[in-house]
C-alpha cells in the first residue's frame, strides 16, 4: 500500500510539468589534444544526464575529436574531470553517436531541426516531439556572437536562434534547457526569440571563461571551472530531488569562477523556482497502471516445409583460384572505337582529297 | 532512480493483475520467469546438464500459457516457427610470444538454422542471434559481411600469423545476394544503418573509397555465384576505436557482458595494449559434416596483444587478472561450449613457462599451417573453477625463448620521394619459405588524390622483373572513384619482391580539406591474399569438435592454407593551403581601397566652409539689447 501511494504522488507531480520524455543534446566542438577539457566537460554532463534516468536512445552525444584513446592519453579509454584521476567520465558503456569530423555544424543543425537523411539510423536522430524537454548542452571555444566548430567553421548567435525557432514551429520541443560554456558564452543565448527557452552560460560579454586544474600526469587542463562546478552539484542531485532552477542558477558565483555566469528566462512561461532539475537532467517515464490481464496471442506458424526452397550448390569458394583468375576476361565497360580506325578514317579523307584536287598539291602540305 | 521507479510500477501491475485473477497461477509463474529471464540470464542455472531440457522450456514459454508442460517438447518441434535450433559457442585462446608479450584471442560463435533471405516467411523470433543484425541481414539481402575495428598495427615479424587478420581503422566487406538489383544504394544505406549500430562513423564510406575487387575476397561461406558486381570493399584507416565500439559489440552476445567469457573485456584495459581488434563475421556455412543444409554462422572475434613492458613491472608471468583486471567465475549459461585454450606447443616439458592450474585435457589443432597443442580448460565443468569459483590463469616464464620460427609470408609498404608534388609508392613482399614458390594476390586500393602513374609501376624479385600473370587496374575518377590495382604475382622462394609505383599529389578544393589537414592524408593498406604451402596436412572438412579458431577460412586441398597479409597504412601530406589567406586578402584589399581611393576621392569632393561657432549666451543676450536700441552689434 505504501508503494501505491508513493506511485500517486509521483503521478500529480508528473502531469503537472507537462512534458512526458526528454532528451539531451551534447556538443563538444574542440579537436586536439589540448582541448581535452572540453571533451571532459561534455562527458561529464552525460554521465550526469544518464546517472539521473535519460538512456542512451534519447541522449545524442557529439564529441569532435577522441581523448580517451588517443595515443597521447597516458590511461586509454579514460577521461577524467579530477585531477590524480578521481572521477572517470567516460566510464564503460558510452555509446558516442557523432564523433570526429562528423562533429559540424551543418549536422549539429540537422539534428535540432530533424531534416536529416533518410537513411540516418535512429540513434543519430533526436526524435523528440512536443512534450519533449530537451536539454541542450555546448561547449568549446567560442567569441562574441559566435563558436568554433572544430577550429574550421564557426555557428552564430543568429543562426542558433533560427533553429530554435525552427524546432518551435515543428513542435519539437516542450520546453528546452540550454546550457553554455564557452568564452562570453552570454553571446550566444541574446538573439532567442522562441517561447519556453531558458538559457545558461558561463560568462558574459567580454570575459573569459577558464579552465580548473591541470593533471600533471596527463598534462592538460582536465575541466573548465564552470562545468566542475555544474559537475559538483549534479552530483547531489538524485532522481526523486526537490531542487530547482533557482540552485542551477547559483551554481558557480564569480567568487568561484572568475568570471559571471548568465542566464536567461524572459521567455520561459513557468517560474524559474517551480522548475525542477530533474525535469531537464533526469527522464520521466510513463507508467499506466492497469488491473486487467492481458492475452498475447501466440504467433505461432507452422513451418513451411522445404518444397519450394532454392537448391544452392553447398560448397564453399576457392579462395585464390589461380587458374581461374589467370584466365579472368576483363570486363570492358567502356566501348573504346576498334583499333586503327582513327588512322583509316584520316588515310580515306586524304586520298579523297588528292584525288580531287590532284597531287601536285602534296608539297604545300610536306 | 526512474528505472528502479519503474521497476517497482511494474512490480505494482504484477501484484494486481495477480490478485485479479487467481486461478491464472500459470500466469504469474510465466510472468515471473520472463522478468527472470530479461533481467538477469546469470540467475538461471548454470548446470550444463540441465541446461538443454531449460533451453527447450525456454523456446516454449514464449507461446501460449495455456499449453501443458510436459509435452512441451513435442509442441516445439511442430509448431514453433523457424525451429529456434540455434547454438553458442565461445573460446579463448592464449598464445605466449616469443617477446614476452601474450596475444589472445577471443571467438564468439552462433549458429543459426534459418533462411533470412526466403521469401514470404519474415524472421521474427529471434532467441540468441542479435536482431539488429538480423533485421539488416534481410533487410538488403546480405550474404556475407565481414566488418573489423582495429587499433594498431599487427607485426608479423614479431608475433606469427594472427588467427584473423585485420587492417587498422575500419575496414567492411560485404557480399550482397544476386537478387539486389541497385547495389550501391543497399550498399550506401548498409553504411550508414551499421555506423548506428557500432557507434563508428562508418557513413563517410562512400564511393570514393569503395572498390569492387575482381579476385580478391571470395566468400568464405557457402555459394557458388561469384560475380564481382555484388562485392563492396571499403577502409576507412582514420577511424579510431574506443570504448563507445566496444559497448555495441558486447550488447550483440547472447550473455552481453554480465557471464562466461566477455566478463573479462573491460576497455580500461583492453584499449591499453599494442593491438586490438574486434571484428563481426556473418556468412552461411553448413550445418554439419555432410553439409546437407546450411546454416548461418556469426562469428564475433576480439584479437588483443598485450605489451610486457606496458602492462605490468617487466616481471615475464601473464594472468587472467593481470591483463583483464577479472577472472573467470562461470561459463555463459546460453553456450553449448566454453573454453579456453592455452598454446603449449612450444613448452612441451615445461621448460619455458609453467602454466597453472594444470590441466588434463589437452587438445591438438593444424592452425596456420602449423600443427599446435594446446591445453584446454572446459569452463562448462564446476571442477575448472576450483574452491575458490574462479578461475585464473597463470604462465609464469622460466627459461629465455629462442628465436621465432619466421613466418613465411610478410608485406611492407612505404612512401619514398620528398617534396610534396611526386613520390613512390613501394610495396615489399617477402617469401620465406626456403624452396617452394607461391603466388600472391596483391590489392591496392589509393585514393583518387595520388594520381598514379600506372606506367612507371614495376615489379623486381631478386633484381630481375617479374611480370605478374594477372593484372586488374581500374583507374581513378576525380571524386568519384579510387584507384583498384589488382596483380597475380609468383613469388620465388627465398625472395623479397618489389613493387613501385610513381604518383602525384593532388590539390584538392578548400573545402575538401578535413578540419586538420596538416596531419595527413591515409591510404589504406593493402592486401596480400596467399595460399602458402604448409608443412602439416590440413584438414579439408569441418567437424564439430573442431575448436573455432581453426576453422574459420575454408580449405580445398590439404597441402597449403590460405592467409590473408595487410601492409601499413600510408599518411601522406597533400599540399595545403593557408586558409587564412581569404581573411588576410579580405583585409588588406579593404585597407587598401579604404586609404587610397577614399583620400583620392576625398580631395575630390570635399569642399571647405567657413563655420562660425554660436556665441555664448551673454554675448546673445547682449546683441539682442543692441538690436532692440539700434545700435552696432558686437562680433
Amino acid at each position: 500500500m505504501r508503494i501505491f501511494t508513493f506511485c500517486t504522488i509521483e503521478t500529480g507531480q508528473f502531469f503537472s510539468s507537462g512534458h512526458t520524455n526528454n532528451w539531451a543534446v551534447l556538443v563538444c566542438t574542440s579537436r586536439f589534444w589540448f582541448n581535452y577539457r572540453h571533451v571532459a566537460n561534455t562527458l561529464s554532463v552525460y554521465r550526469s544526464v544518464k546517472r539521473l534516468g535519460i538512456p542512451d536512445s534519447h541522449i545524442v552525444l557529439m564529441l569532435a575529436d577522441d581523448m580517451a584513446c588517443n595515443y597521447r592519453n597516458p590511461k586509454p579509454a579514460t577521461v577524467f574531470s579530477h585531477k590524480n584521476m578521481e572521477l572517470n567520465v567516460y566510464g564503460d558503456d558510452v555509446e558516442v553517436d557523432y564523433r570526429g569530423y562528423e562533429v559540424t555544424v551543418e549536422n549539429f543543425l540537422r539534428v535540432l531541426t530533424g531534416r536529416l537523411p533518410p537513411s540516418t539510423p535512429r540513434s543519430k536522430r533526436l526524435l523528440s516531439d512536443d512534450r519533449s524537454n530537451i536539454l541542450i548542452y555546448l561547449t568549446g571555444h567560442g567569441g562574441n556572437g559566435f563558436l568554433k566548430f572544430q577550429d574550421s567553421e564557426e555557428i552564430s548567435n543568429m543562426e542558433l536562434a533560427d533553429a530554435f525557432e525552427q524546432m518551435w514551429q515543428k513542435r519539437r520541443y516542450n520546453e528546452l534547457l540550454f546550457i553554455i560554456d564557452t568564452c562570453q558564452g552570454a553571446s550566444m543565448y541574446e538573439r532567442f526569440y522562441s517561447p519556453n527557452l531558458m538559457a545558461l552560460a558561463s560568462s558574459q560579454v567580454g570575459e573569459d571563461s577558464l579552465s580548473h586544474q591541470p593533471d600533471l600526469a596527463i598534462g592538460v587542463h582536465l575541466m573548465d571551472k564552470y562545468t566542475f562546478y555544474l559537475l559538483e552539484f549534479l552530483e547531489e542531485v538524485h532522481p526523486a530531488s526537490q531542487a530547482n532552477m533557482n540552485d542551477l542558477f547559483k551554481v558557480c558565483p564569480q567568487s568561484q569562477c572568475v568570471s559571471t555566469p548568465g542566464h536567461r528566462t524572459d521567455l520561459f512561461q513557468r517560474n524559474p523556482g517551480s522548475v525542477l532539475i530533474t525535469d531537464f537532467f533526469g527522464s520521466v517515464r510513463k507508467v499506466e497502471i492497469t488491473k486487467d490481464t492481458i492475452n498475447l496471442t501466440s504467433s505461432l506458424k507452422p513451418l513451411i516445409q522445404s518444397g519450394d526452397m532454392q537448391i544452392e550448390s553447398l560448397t564453399y569458394v576457392d579462395q585464390l583460384p589461380v587458374a581461374e583468375i589467370i584466365h579472368q576476361k576483363p570486363k570492358q565497360k567502356d566501348w573504346h572505337p576498334p583499333d586503327g580506325f582513327i588512322l583509316g578514317l584520316w588515310t580515306l579523307i586524304l586520298l579523297v582529297f588528292f584525288q580531287t584536287y590532284g597531287i601536285k598539291h602534296l608539297k604545300h602540305i610536306f | 532512480m526512474a528505472a528502479h521507479r519503474c521497476g517497482l510500477s511494474l512490480v505494482c501491475i504484477l501484484i494486481f493483475s495477480s490478485l485479479a485473477h487467481p486461478s491464472s497461477c500459470d500466469t504469474l509463474e510465466k510472468a515471473n520467469d520472463n522478468t527472470a529471464e530479461k533481467r538477469s540470464i546469470s540467475e538461471v542455472n548454470t548446470d550444463g546438464s540441465v541446461a538443454g531440457e531449460a533451453l527447450n522450456e525456454r523456446q516454449w514459454q514464449s507461446t501460449d500459457a495455456e499449453v501443458d508442460r510436459s509435452d512441451s517438447t513435442t509442441h516445439s518441434e511442430a509448431l514453433t516457427p523457424a525451429a529456434a535450433r540455434d547454438e553458442f559457442q565461445e573460446e579463448l585462446v592464449i598464445r605466449p610470444l616469443h617477446s614476452g608479450d601474450i596475444y589472445a584471442s577471443f571467438q564468439f560463435r552462433t549458429l543459426w538454422d534459418t533462411d533470412f533471405l526466403q521469401e514470404g516467411q519474415k524472421v521474427s523470433h529471434y532467441r540468441l542471434f542479435p536482431k539488429s543484425l538480423g533485421q539488416v541481414l534481410s533487410k538488403f539481402s546480405v550474404r556475407e559481411l565481414h566488418i573489423s575495428f582495429t587499433q594498431g598495427f599487427w607485426r608479423t615479424m614479431q608475433w606469427g600469423q594472427p588467427f584473423i587478420p585485420s587492417p587498422p581503422g575500419a575496414e567492411l566487406w560485404v557480399w550482397f545476394h544476386d537478387t539486389v538489383s541497385d547495389v550501391d544504394g543497399n550498399w550506401k544505406e548498409l553504411t550508414n544503418v551499421l555506423s548506428g549500430i557500432f557507434c563508428a562513423s562508418l557513413n563517410f564510406i562512400d564511393l570514393t573509397n569503395t572498390v569492387q575487387p575482381s579476385a580478391s575476397f571470395k566468400p568464405l561461406g557457402l555459394g557458388n555465384a561469384t560475380d564481382h558486381r555484388f562485392l563492396r570493399y571499403a577502409t576507412l584507416p582514420r577511424e579510431i576505436v574506443c570504448t563507445e565500439n566496444l559497448t555495441p559489440w558486447k550488447k550483440l552476445l547472447p550473455c552481453g557482458s554480465k557471464a562466461g567469457l566477455a566478463v573479462l573485456m573491460k576497455s580500461e584495459k583492453l584499449f591499453h595494449s599494442s593491438f586490438h581488434s574486434q571484428a563481426v563475421h556473418i556468412r552461411p556455412i553448413c550445418q554439419d559434416e555432410q553439409c546437407s543444409s546450411k546454416a548461418w554462422e556469426l562469428r564475433q572475434t576480439l584479437n588483443v596483444v598485450f605489451d610486457l613492458h606496458t602492462s605490468g613491472q617487466g616481471k615475464k608471468e601473464w594472468s587472467l587478472f593481470k591483463m583483464f583486471s577479472r577472472t573467470l567465475t562461470e561459463a555463459c549459461p546460453l553456450a553449448s561450449s566454453s573454453k579456453v585454450y592455452v598454446d603449449i606447443t612450444d613448452n612441451p616439458e615445461g621448460e619455458l613457462f609453467e602454466l597453472s592450474p594444470a590441466t588434463p585435457l589437452l587438445g591438438q589443432a593444424v592452425v596456420l599451417g602449423d600443427r599446435r597443442t594446446y591445453s584446454v580448460y572446459d569452463l562448462s565443468r564446476a571442477e575448472t573453477f576450483g574452491q575458490l569459483r574462479s578461475f585464473n590463469l597463470l604462465l609464469r616464464w622460466k627459461g629465455d625463448s629462442g628465436d621465432m620460427l619466421r613466418p613465411l609470408l610478410h608485406a611492407e609498404r612505404y612512401v619514398a620521394g620528398f617534396g610534396l608534388q611526386t613520390g613512390e609508392i613501394h610495396t615489399v613482399i617477402y617469401n620465406n619459405h626456403p624452396y617452394r614458390a607461391f603466388p600472391v594476390l596483391l590489392m591496392d586500393s589509393v585514393p583518387w588524390y595520388l594520381q598514379l602513374y600506372i606506367h612507371t609501376l614495376t615489379v623486381t624479385s631478386k633484381s630481375r622483373d617479374n611480370k605478374p600473370s594477372y593484372i586488374h587496374y581500374q583507374p581513378a575518377k576525380d571524386r568519384h572513384r579510387p584507384h583498384l590495382l589488382e596483380m597475380l604475382i609468383q613469388l620465388p622462394p627465398h625472395s623479397m619482391t618489389e613493387v613501385t609505383v610513381q604518383f602525384e599529389r593532388a590539390l584538392l578544393k578548400w573545402t575538401e580539406y578535413t578540419p586538420d589537414p596538416n596531419h595527413g592524408f591515409y591510404v589504406g593498406s593493402s592486401v596480400v591474399s596467399a595460399l602458402v604451402p604448409s608443412m602439416v596436412a590440413m584438414r579439408t572438412n569441418f567437424t564439430q569438435d573442431q575448436p573455432l579458431f581453426s576453422s574459420f577460412v575454408p580449405v580445398k586441398e590439404e597441402s597449403s592454407y590460405f592467409v590473408r597479409v595487410y601492409t601499413e597504412p600510408l599518411l601522406v601530406n597533400l599540399p595545403t593551403p593557408d586558409f587564412s589567406m581569404p581573411y588576410n586578402v579580405i583585409c588588406l584589399t579593404c585597407t587598401v581601397v579604404a586609404v587610397g581611393y577614399g583620400s583620392f576621392y576625398n580631395l575630390l569632393t570635399r569642399t571647405f566652409q567657413v563655420d562660425e561657432p554660436s556665441p555664448p549666451l551673454s554675448k546673445r543676450l547682449a546683441n539682442l539689447i543692441r538690436r532692440m536700441r539700434g545700435v552696432p552689434l558686437l562680433t
